[in-house]
């Protein structure tokens, strides 16, 4: 059951009129169960996953709980006797106990994820080294479920159980409560990857009905169907066509594809999230924001900060933070302070650290070579914009360019172009398949692609490429208008009939341009797959 | 504050109708109107305005509404009959057409061709289309889409049909706001008529099949045909139509005797009778012998009315004087329509296009 399918709307008309139908104190009630109906929809299998993953957490918080309990009663009643050295090893004797029990479920539960979607990874890899070695076996890959969504929750269960760990929340003692934080229905598949302290009040809260917030939600919901139905599946046809084919379409064509792709990319995950956020809105729930403009970043740095926001913050505050005051990292920064000076002990281990959440973040997206790739480029860029900062700074000031608008200008286009090449490594499920079709365009001689019609015959119209540029006009102009306001604020302040025909229109648009029912591949959105 | 509710109901409610003239008019305006390459899509929906009074009503594919002319059975027999045909019309399809014609009228004689029991699950969107489309809403067409559905298709977008043919906004042509309110008809009583010849050449052999036995599907819908019929008092007569392609093999043929056999029904293969009906498929056929044209079709019409007066007891009905003043219109119609096939056939052959 997808967003885009005719049953999740009745599902989710359903849904909204029982929500605030019923008594309010039954309100989380009927979440938990959609969200679980929405995720069984789509295979009852998958729910041993999700079962499996909110069970250890739920049970590995609530023993670190009671472990922290217990160690503050026992020092409470005993601390008096006990001197500081004694409270000490006794506090270590605990947090160690504690330790091996979050790292045993971590393992697990990090486990689970990877048994969904790893498993075939790994043996490739193992394939690749037995041929190195010379051995003639060869490890069958394994038919593994790849549940819907499953890096999402897991993520999210993981960022709660760390947060127990180290006691920036209470464990949540009702599993019921917890098992709705888990798998709140319109987040559950493509995010955003919300905290336990930011989500978990206002899921069991009891919400009134509040006609402003359906109003917006469905207004949200309606620009998500938009960017995802009417641009994104659109430009699909040609992506999945000129993807498909690197032996054909290369040349002039990889700049049509990482044009392409970027605008498909976008207008899906961005598509996707207004969808999410614009269902909870009409729940009365607000989520964490996953995008702020990013196309107008004018940094990877600033990008990275703007562009799937919560899973930036989740690798900062889960892998980065614990990874970078880590003692080995400790250690290193030591040894590189003696021997190659202050500087590069401080950065070395940042570096270090970010190299890790870099490879995470490539494996999270993927389970394939591309992705490792893609998250290494990105970190490379990084750490080297990071070293010219100096040179960048010294520009700055010789030349007086910075916060002038054709600098800015300069500087979102050069990121967005950044961004955009190194999307290929995101298409193309051979990292040498990516470079090969950059490659590719030194040197091509089909420029003429762009003039002699070829681009008619990628499975788009001129009235399609009509379309899809309005879309992307409109995408454009939409992000422009609400840099300071969001655009939904501004048309609710609107006369009612330009607001009725906003609605109508964006509806309409929706309703015949978008790239659904017979002849068109239903395609799930990208992240779902992640 | 009274007044203050009424106008903001009001202002609500003419959005709301504004909003649904709107989407009424582009669901109509995407709607294919069958008036071109298609025209097949547009028979279904000819009965309703039908004085419904027929002795005989044909249901089946291509094979009855290309290969019989109603207007021979009044003109030479007098009896009044409507072919309920469209394009690879499946046989759930014909049965609820069937249960659909028995609400309006009880002909004497129902006549079904028996090619589609070939198909035993769903097959293609299109022709659902052009015979779902244009059922008029009943229980009989919700149970006929819902036994007709691929797998791709979902009944929300037979309710609306703009789902379907939101798409179609880039390939509308002059034909969708011509015929927007109301379309020309495109057959006589249902048969759809071509006069342009092409003969039968080397028509294709059937390819040995797997398995010659028909679909437990289209038996258990077969079965509720002749059981409705019985039910409704109306004789159902299975025929063949003398099409030489899709190929009709000898296996097939038994199967629909022996079950004539069983159930007391009539069977006629009437391939097998294409000599004694004085068939000539180098003139008779205009697609090279998977439909026949008008004079194929004459011809079969008049042996196939004999049968029907001879055989099911039909009698003439020429002496009621309504009826035959509606027949002496659409005769007319019918000759008319002859006439400029033909001129322009003639005019095709003299141009050389």
């Amino acid at each position: 059951m997808f967003f885009t399918s005719y049953e999740f709307i009745g599902f989710f008309c359903l849904l909204i009129a029982v929500y605030y139908l019923i008594p309010k104190k039954y309100q989380w009630i009927l979440l938990l169960a959609a969200g679980y109906v929405f995720y069984c929809a789509a295979d009852p299998r998958y729910l041993i996953y999700l079962l499996a993953v909110t069970f250890l957490t739920y049970l590995g918080a609530l023993y670190l709980e009671k472990s922290f309990a217990a160690q503050r009663a026992y020092l409470k009643e005993n601390g008096q006797q006990m001197d500081r050295e004694a409270k000490k090893a006794y506090r270590a004797l605990r947090g160690k106990k504690r330790r091996r029990v979050f790292v045993l479920i971590l393992v697990i539960v990090l486990c689970i994820l990877a048994s969904g979607k790893y498993v075939n990874f790994l043996i490739s890899n193992l394939n690749g080294i037995l041929h190195v070695f010379g051995s003639e076996g060869r490890l069958s890959f394994v038919n593994m479920l790849f549940p819907l969504g499953i890096s999402f929750y897991t993520f999210q269960a993981l960022g709660y159980l760390v947060d127990v760990y180290h006691e920036s929340v209470p464990a949540e003692k009702n599993f019921f409560r917890y098992a709705l934080f888990v798998s709140f229905f319109p987040q559950m598949i493509q995010g955003p990857i919300s905290r336990f302290g930011d989500l978990s009040q206002t899921l069991w809260k009891e919400h009134a009905f509040q006609g402003e917030n359906l109003k917006n939600g469905l207004l949200r919901m309606l620009w998500g169907y938009f960017k995802k139905m009417v641009v994104a599946d659109r430009v699909l046809i040609a992506v999945k066509l000129l993807v498909g084919q690197p032996q054909v379409y290369r040349g002039a064509y990889t700049m049509v594809i990482i044009l392409f792709y970027t605008v498909q990319l976008y207008a899906d995950f961005t598509g996707g999230i207004d969808i999410t956020l614009g269902i909870a809105q009409t729940l009365g729930i607000e989520l964490k924001e996953n995008f702020i403009r990013p196309y107008f970043s004018k940094s990877l740095k600033e990008y990275w900060r703007r562009w799937h926001i919560t899973m930036g913050t989740w690798f900062r505050d889960y892998v980065f933070y614990p990874v970078s005051v880590s003692g080995v990292m400790q250690k290193i920064s030591k040894v590189t302070k003696k021997t190659l000076g202050d500087r590069a002990g401080k950065r070395l281990p940042v570096y270090l650290a970010s190299f890790l959440v870099w490879l995470a973040t490539g494996i999270w997206h993927g389970a394939s070579w591309n992705f490792v790739v893609w998250g290494l480029l990105n970190w490379a860029v990084l750490m080297v914009s990071e070293e010219l900062e100096p040179a960048y700074a010294k520009f700055h000031a010789r030349f007086a360019v910075a916060g002038r608008w054709y600098y800015k200008l300069f500087q979102v286009g050069r990121t967005f172009a950044l961004v955009s090449v190194l999307k290929l490594f995101d298409c193309y499920t051979e990292a040498s398949t990516a470079f090969r079709m950059l490659g590719s365009v030194f040197g091509a001689d089909n420029w003429g692609i762009f003039v002699d019609g070829s681009l008619l015959q990628l499975g788009l119209s001129a009235a399609d490429y009509g379309v899809l540029a309005l879309g992307i006009l409109l995408m454009l102009a939409v992000s422009l208008a609400g840099r300071r306001e969001s655009v939904r604020s501004k048309i609710g302040r609107m006369r009612y009939p330009v607001q009725a025909a906003v609605w109508f229109g964006l509806f309409l648009a929706v309703l015949l341009f978008g790239t659904y029912g017979i002849g068109y591949d239903a395609s799930q959105f990208i992240y779902n797959r992640f | 504050m009274k007044a203050k509710r009424k106008t903001r109901v009001a202002r609500v409610l003419i959005t709301g109708i504004l909003i649904l003239a709107v989407l009424a008019g582009l669901q109509r305006l995407l709607m294919p109107k069958y008036m071109g390459a298609d025209r097949e899509g547009s028979m279904i929906s000819e009965y309703y305005p039908q004085d419904k009074d027929h002795d005989v009503i044909f249901i089946g594919d291509c094979e009855v509404y290309t290969n019989f002319s109603p207007a021979v059975l009044w003109e030479e027999y007098g009896i009044n009959s409507y072919i309920r045909g469209s394009a690879q019309q499946l046989i759930w399809q014909s049965y609820y057409l069937a249960e659909e014609t028995f609400t309006y009228e009880k002909p004497k004689v129902l006549v079904f061709n028996v090619l589609s029991m070939e198909y035993n699950e769903p097959q293609r969107e299109s022709y659902n289309r052009m015979t779902l489309d244009g059922m008029r809403w009943s229980p009989a067409k919700v149970k006929s889409i819902l036994a007709s559905m691929t797998e791709e298709e979902s009944f929300l977008e037979y309710v609306f049909p703009i789902l379907r043919y939101h798409d179609r906004w880039s390939q509308l042509t002059g034909d969708d706001f011509t015929y927007f309110w109301k379309k020309d008809k495109v057959s006589f009583n249902g048969y759809y008529m071509r006069v342009d010849a092409l003969a039968a050449e080397n028509v294709p052999e059937g390819r040995p099949l797997g398995d010659y036995r028909f679909g437990e599907n289209a038996y258990a819908y077969l079965d509720k045909l002749t059981q409705l019929c019985e039910k409704e008092g109306v004789e159902l007569v299975l025929i063949k139509a003398p099409s030489l392609y899709p190929y009709w093999y000898e296996e097939w043929d038994l199967q629909i005797e022996e079950y004539a056999r069983e159930h007391g029904l009539k069977y006629y293969n009437l391939l097998d009778a294409a000599e004694e009906i004085g068939l000539d498929y180098r003139t008779d056929t205009y697609d090279g012998g998977l439909h026949l044209n008008l004079s194929g079709a004459e011809k079969l019409t008049r042996y196939f009315g004999n049968i029907l007066q001879t055989e099911c007891g039909l009698e003439s009905r020429k002496e009621e004087t309504k009826l035959a003043e509606q027949w002496e219109t659409k005769l007319k119609e019918y000759r008319e329509e002859i006439r400029r096939q033909t001129q322009e056939l003639e005019n095709s052959r003299t141009t050389g296009r």
